[in-house]
């Protein structure tokens, strides 16, 4: 094949360079924008204690096992017998990171500190962690888990936060 | 347990070019390493029973690959299965072409994994990539990066074993140091400690060049059983054992974050599969490719793997021991560090370039000295949702 790009002209279509290669590229006329429809009905109780400022788990009245993220079933047990239970007020810092560089959707966040704690009842929880200094976090501080509103998105979601 | 399987062989392999490949889309990007396969291989598409193709896509525009690739290359209208595990996809793809020939159902199998990442940008790869972990639970509130999740490991196993941000950069030192003498790498440049320590952070304590970067690649590999491959070929290798394992999608959910689980379950399916020692495997083992999608992701492999104790990985990177001479090289093509990564061809990759190591066809600066005649593959899913561990042998 023949290549004379640089002699190409191509007017009237949606390409351009590769700014390194110097390849021509098609830019796609086509935009698809996505967003997701999850349901919630089996652990709808969770969203419902989330409005009202709580956390809670599923425990399996069988087994007991507890599940966080809440499940509607224990496929230990195949049984779908569940009662909930509410978070365990006090966690451990078992690690985190500084996000410096974000997915697009969260671009118009600050950096944010994005931790696993581990509470009672074998309870773990990734979430951000809330702090005014960033380098006062350390591995095996104290933390719990609080609901807080989601700015600019105004919603409610939850985030680990140091005890003092 | 499934008994009577065939043995399989790896008689052609195929590879392409790593790197931003935006000078060919995604077919012909598919068709460079599938035409050195079938041609390595000495055979024609008629030859071929099945193919098993991995892609994760997303980021490129073709939804159903599968067959798509199959036109393009002359594989119309040969039975074909896509399999998706995120960054292992490529392994998954050689254990299904891999089931296919040893259960009897094909005599000849081609796998093959693709990946086009630059026909989407930076921050939505990025994206995509984070949304692996768990969607739901994970990213839609918290947004995780896969660079994000790997620095909580790093943390915790700095943390607890007294490892250095220096020590994690030696490795990538050393898959740069290979990777400058792979003409198949995306990057071939040789770096220092210094270059990476004075790399941005991306996800505190990982640094740019902690971090294997977006990269378009295609690797192919043709499969047959031990009748027809002793017809094609006086050099097979075989396939001694491909054995995967899961872990939990919420990595919040795990026990730990020093080690990756279905690591240490896989190899040790393998290594008992494959006759080898767990406690001792670089003693059987000749060279080895592992997942460095992050720094930190190969020295927890060293230890899942049984090349060193728990917490003492990073001292077989601190001391050069997984450069050629030392106990056991690692990552001699440059690794996903320097070699690129493209997600789902990366499996296949991996054994595309121990297939060349065991037969010594890599270029001689790189080249492992082959005495045992046997080589592994580690390769991660997600932050560990799914792992596989290959041996491949030059005997049966
Ligand atoms: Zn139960």
């Amino acid at each position: 094949m023949s290549n004379n790009d640089e002699k190409s002209s191509y007017e009237g279509l949606p390409v351009s360079l590769d700014k390194k290669l110097g390849v021509p590229v098609w830019n796609d006329v086509r935009e698809l924008k996505l967003r997701y429809r999850m349901s919630l009905g089996k652990i709808k109780k969770f969203f419902s204690a989330l409005s009202e400022g709580k956390i809670m788990a599923t425990k399996c009245k069988h087994c007991g096992r507890i599940y966080f993220p809440p499940q509607a079933d224990c496929p230990y047990c195949m049984r779908s017998d569940m009662e909930w239970v509410d978070v365990p007020n006090e966690g451990v810092l078992e690690t985190f990171t500084i996000v410096n560089i974000k997915p697009t959707t969260f671009s118009h966040y600050d950096d944010y500190v994005l931790a696993i704690a581990r509470f009672g009842d074998g309870i773990k929880v990734l979430a951000w962690l809330r702090v005014d200094e960033k380098s006062r976090v350390r591995i095996g501080m104290r933390v719990k888990l609080t609901v807080i509103k989601r700015i600019p998105e105004g919603y409610y979601t939850f985030e680990l936060e140091p005890i003092d | 347990m499934v008994r009577n399987l065939r043995k399989v062989a790896i008689i052609g392999y195929g590879h392409s070019k790593f790197g931003k490949r935006t000078d060919v889309n995604f077919f012909e990007l598919g068709w460079e390493s599938i035409k050195e396969a079938i041609n390595t291989a000495g055979i024609s598409q008629e030859d071929i029973d099945f193919v098993a193709l991995s892609n994760f896509g997303l980021w490129s525009s073709e939804p159903s690959p599968a067959a798509s690739i199959l036109e393009y290359a002359g594989l119309t209208p040969k039975e074909v299965i896509r399999v998706e595990t995120a960054c292992s996809s490529g392994s998954a793809a050689v254990k299904t072409a891999y089931m296919a020939v040893a259960s009897g159902s094909a005599d000849i199998a081609l796998a093959i994994g693709i990946e086009k990442m630059h026909e989407s940008g930076t921050s939505d790869v990025v994206e995509l990539l984070g949304r692996i972990g768990s969607y739901f639970w994970e990213f839609e509130n918290f947004g995780p990066t896969f660079v994000g999740y790997y620095a909580l490991y790093a943390n915790q196993y700095m943390h607890k074993y007294g490892a250095k941000e220096e020590d994690l950069a030696k490795i990538a030192v050393k898959n740069h140091y290979y990777g400058f003498y792979n003409p198949k790498a995306q990057f071939r440049k040789k770096i220092t400690i210094e270059d990476v320590m004075s790399s941005p952070y991306i996800a505190w304590p990982l640094k740019l060049y902690d971090c294997s970067p977006i990269t378009d690649g295609s690797a192919a590999l043709i499969l047959a059983s031990e009748e027809v491959a002793r017809k094609l070929t006086d050099s097979p290798v075989w396939i001694k054992a491909i054995e995967g394992a899961t872990a939990t999608a919420n990595l919040a959910k795990r026990d730990n974050y020093i080690s990756i689980p279905s690591a240490v379950i896989a190899a040790r399916k393998a290594y008992k599969k494959a006759g080898i020692d767990p406690e001792k495997p670089y003693k059987h083992i000749d060279v080895a490719e592992v997942h460095d999608c992050f720094t930190i992701a190969e020295i927890m492999a060293y230890e899942d793997l049984g090349f060193a104790k728990r917490g003492e990985g990073f001292k077989l990177a601190r001391e050069e021991q997984t450069y050629i001479g030392g106990l056991i090289p690692v990552n001699l093509s440059g690794g996903l560090k320097s070699k690129g990564h493209p997600i789902a061809a990366t499996g296949v990759s991996m054994m595309v370039e121990l297939t060349k190591q065991l037969l010594q066809k890599v270029e001689s600066a790189r080249q492992a000295p082959i005495n045992n005649g046997t080589a592994l593959a580690h390769n991660v899913g997600g932050t560990g949702h799914y792992v596989f561990v290959t041996i491949l042998s030059l005997s049966k």
